[in-house]
């Protein structure tokens, strides 16, 4: 336990991602079976035990301490696992007490499993008794199902792919045949056993990835060469349904990194009733009409689906790809021989909820390019506002996992621009951690007299090394506050940095000020020629909402 | 004077150590105890710039506590000084005074003052963990023991300064690209974090920001082997990987840290035991190593003094008082203003801007 809680300690400073993978990987290297195998289960939450409640915490820490100063204590520190935790008397003050060694993770996690409820309070006293403070203070959050350190299921699994200097891909295909804790994982990826068979009838595949095409590259394509597709603004899928045991269909849908998400979309399972792997773009489509994005945000992410979710929200599926029809697997097969099987496949299917991406037409890259611009007239309809770009895929390209080199290209239409005013600063993480390069900027509402500003968006790349220096040296030189971590900057009509910000669109937000939230914004340019007064105001982003929202309520259902 | 020592032997403790604004006030000694004003007389328990003040008249403090002193403020920041030695009994007025060993940074003192049968410790910073760069705290008897309670809260215990250390080393083993910078209190914390890594085993050159060069330079003076130190100013930022550095915990939030290549921020303090102090320091490797008391310090402290009644000041006042009345011990807090407040050893995270050095 104690190493493990080294571990979440460690982890729960580390900014940086890469440095993250390293203190995990390391653990697992240096931790042996059993214990590495429930902390993998513990940091991609597939542990199971009826987690411990807040109040029994409560009740065993004012069994031995003063209740004021307990709540001296408390009110200090802010958290009650953590006050808890450092607050526990020691039991040993009597020098060479004979203690017990602190109990291991396996310990831990197979007796919460097998304990009566009536029996926890008393283990968990014993346990934190044993325990130093980051000790202690890991239990609890193990315990209380409140681990909150900023650990997705799938860096963990890229940790222990790297033990075995395998990618995340490989262990995320195994990974619904596995179950803590993970021996034949961990032999396999030690190189002392064999690969773990996946058993699961309906398996997740790695995905394939697009780059971000560049004006310069259209001229070493011949259009001849490829395929295009519009580019949908939804979620990315994969639909695979396959036999179970009992040859009865087994149906998933998962997330483009894997993560299985069927509970989200009972209503789209059914429709899946033939064996095969579709790729494609979840949707929602009201009356034939496919929404945007902001509709579709409703539908996930949620915990209940409920009956009027599924009414107001009906799910769709858009298929691209097919990469295996019944048992064959196609992915060594060319994109125009995968996409013959995907028409048949989509015919045979035959439901209204899974239908075809259709491709663009086009003899030319001006051509697509009128496309791109005009979606509605170009083959879209309707459907267009729901168009991000276009997708281009070469005709005997393979399906590779990763992001294979001039495979596929994504043509992303235009981004939406507004001057925003530098309003704050924070340090950045990595590479960067010397930098403040996160900024939170804002646009001016408001009468004149009386006008302020507003954050609407934060935005951490799209700067280039050069114009980073320059930021800082801003920042840095105009702080007019100091919050933590974060610094204010001085942000006045005729003082203060304009930033040009890009982003993709934009969705009322109950969370922010300005009660709007950008996708996807980055900084564009650096507008140092302009003074802050000559930003742009909150009520060209409402404007840019309506337009929105109009097209959501004109197709929504009455 | 029979009449006289019958006074004393009345006085009550309130009129022999007095609060007031310019700091404890001994009237019948006719001196203060770590002034924050300038005052006729000053007895100074150690050398931290909230304690060690400029400007006094007379100066009674330990030789180390007066070259501290006149290495932050040049040769003029008293008009007279005069060293003392840890247990050499002085009389001063109508009390007796001694310096006891606080083992807070080299040089700390407790300061006993006895009038008549009344003994009064005042503590200034002190802890009774050990450190390799300063004498050890000594228990001294006493009839009312004054204590800081900068960590005055159950939930401060420091644990054994090794181990962090060792999460030091353990860091730098799995960053070896990284350069490690420890933000630490220039005085006193510095040295003591430089100490424990010797003693763990660490040989190689360690650097130091130019702020904590001269003060480090003096311990070495005094005899503290604190093995090889270099300047970090003039370092190319390759040669920096896989080392550490010692710096102000101001320096290390600060465009500085740019030379170093992508730093890992270790910030040593008693204060780091808790989370969200670490985070917004935007530490990564919080290190709990304190030169004050924690909690079981303090009240372990308290009681091995035999004294019947406690004063409290700078920090957590309330809950040690409150845990001194559960103990059937008188007592209050004392309301000192201007400790813990700078470069105190332990003040908070520090958020103002180091110079480039």
């Amino acid at each position: 336990m104690n190493r493990f809680a080294e571990l979440l300690d460690r982890l729960a400073y580390e900014p940086g991602r890469n440095n993250k993978l390293r203190l995990i990987t390391n653990y697992f290297r240096s931790v042996e079976d059993p214990d590495r195998g429930y902390a993998l289960a513990a940091l991609t939450g597939a542990l199971s035990f009826k987690h411990a409640k807040p109040g029994l915490i409560r009740d065993l820490i004012a069994e031995r301490t003063d209740p004021m100063l307990f709540a001296l204590s408390y009110d200090y520190v802010g958290d009650l696992s953590e006050t808890v935790a450092l607050m526990w008397p020691r039991q040993s003050d009597q020098p060479l007490h004979n203690n017990p060694p602190p109990p291991t993770l396996t310990e831990v996690v197979t007796t919460l499993r097998t304990l009566g409820k009536t029996e926890i309070p008393k283990q968990l006293s014993r346990w934190l008794d044993d325990l130093d403070e980051t000790g202690r203070w890991a239990l609890l959050k193990l315990v209380t199902g409140a681990m909150r350190i900023g650990i997705s299921a799938r860096l963990a699994k890229t940790a222990a792919a790297a033990l075995g200097d395998k990618d995340a891909h490989e262990v995320e295909l195994l990974w619904p045949g596995l179950a803590p804790p993970y021996l034949n994982l961990f032999a396999w990826l030690e190189g002392c056993g064999e690969k773990p068979v996946n058993r699961d009838p309906a398996p997740f595949r790695p995905v394939m990835l697009a780059h971000a095409v560049e004006e310069a590259d259209f001229a070493t394509l011949d259009p001849a060469d490829y395929a295009a597709e519009w580019k949908w603004d939804g979620i990315r899928v994969q639909a695979v349904s396959g036999r179970g045991p009992q040859s009865h269909i087994v149906s998933r849908l998962y997330s483009r990194t894997g993560e299985d998400i069927s509970k989200s979309f009972p209503d789209l399972l059914p429709s899946l009733h033939l064996p095969g792997a579709i790729d494609g773009e979840l949707l929602v489509l009201r009356q034939g009409r496919v929404q945007s994005f902001n509709v579709l945000q409703q539908r996930l992410n949620r915990k209940v689906v409920s009956p009027k979710l599924i009414k107001d929200y009906p799910i769709h599926l858009r298929a691209y790809d097919l990469l295996a029809d019944d048992e064959t697997d196609l992915r060594d097969l060319t994109f125009a021989e995968r996409r013959e099987r995907l028409l048949a496949f989509i015919a045979r299917l035959g439901d209204p909820r899974v239908d075809l991406s259709p491709t663009i037409a086009f003899d030319s890259w001006e051509a697509l390019a009128a496309a791109r611009r005009e979606p509605a007239s170009a083959g879209a309809g309707a459907d267009a506002e729901a168009v991000e770009g276009v997708m281009l895929k070469r005709r005997d390209a393979l399906y590779l996992p990763g992001r294979p080199k001039g495979q596929w290209w994504k043509w992303k239409r235009d981004p939406y621009i507004v001057d925003a005013v530098l309003m704050y600063a924070q340090r950045g993480h990595g590479k960067r951690s010397s930098f403040y390069s996160d900024y939170t900027f804002g646009v001016w509402t408001g009468d004149d007299g009386d006008a302020q500003l507003v954050p609407v968006g934060k935005a951490y790349f799209g700067f280039t090394d050069e114009e980073l220096l320059q930021i800082d040296r801003f920042v840095r030189r105009n702080t007019t506050e100091k919050f933590g971590p974060v610094r204010q900057v001085v942000h006045e009509p005729d003082q203060g940095l304009v930033l040009e910000v890009a982003f993709e669109g934009l969705q009322r937000s109950t969370r922010h000020k300005s009660g709007v939230a950008m996708r996807f914004p980055r900084i564009n340019r650096l507008r140092w020629d302009k003074p802050p007064r000559e930003a742009d105001r909150l009520e060209t982003l409402e404007r840019l909402l309506k337009s929105e929202a109009s097209e959501s309520a004109e197709a929504a259902p009455d | 004077m029979s009449s006289g020592s019958a006074y004393i032997n009345d006085m009550r403790p309130q009129d022999i150590l007095t609060p007031q604004p310019a700091g404890l006030c001994c009237k019948p000694g006719g001196f203060h105890i770590d002034p924050v004003r300038p005052v006729e007389r000053a007895l100074i328990t150690h050398g931290h710039s909230d304690h060690a003040r400029a400007g006094h008249g007379a100066v009674l403090a330990t030789q180390e506590t007066l070259d501290m002193m006149r290495l932050r403020y040049g040769e003029n920041f008293a008009r007279s000084t005069q060293a003392v030695a840890y247990g050499e009994e002085l009389r001063l007025g109508d009390v007796a005074v001694k310096f006891h060993p606080a083992g807070h940074v080299l040089g700390s003192a407790q300061i006993a003052v006895t009038s008549g049968n009344t003994k009064i410790v005042a503590s200034g910073d002190y802890k009774d963990a050990p450190d390799p760069t300063c004498m050890p705290f000594e228990v001294v008897p006493c009839d009312i023991f004054i204590t800081e309670a900068t960590f005055g809260l159950p939930v401060f215990r420091h644990g054994d300064a090794a181990d962090e250390v060792r999460k030091l080393l353990a860091s730098l083993t799995l960053f070896p690209e990284r350069a490690h910078l420890v933000g630490a209190y220039s005085l006193g914390k510095a040295q003591r974090v430089i100490a424990l890594l010797r003693a763990a085993g660490f040989d190689a050159p360690i650097y130091l920001h130019g702020a904590m060069e001269k003060i480090t330079r003096y311990y070495q003076s005094r005899g503290v082997d604190l093995g090889e130190l270099r300047a970090v100013k003039g370092m190319k930022k390759a040669e920096l990987a896989g080392t550490i550095t010692l710096a102000p915990p101001s320096a290390t939030s600060d465009i500085w840290t740019r030379r170093f290549p992508d730093p890992v921020t270790a910030f040593a303090s008693g204060w780091m035991r808790v989370r969200a102090r670490a985070r917004q320091g935007g530490v990564e490797l919080p290190l709990v190593i304190s030169d004050h008391a924690d909690w079981d310090g303090l009240t372990a402290t308290i009681k091995a003094t035999g004294a019947r009644e406690i004063w409290v000041t700078h920090g957590q006042e309330d809950a040690l008082v409150h845990w001194c009345k559960m103990q059937g011990l008188a007592a209050r807090p004392l309301d000192l203003v201007g400790y813990g407040d700078e470069d105190s050893g332990e003040g908070d995270v520090a958020s103002s801007d180091a110079e480039d050095a």
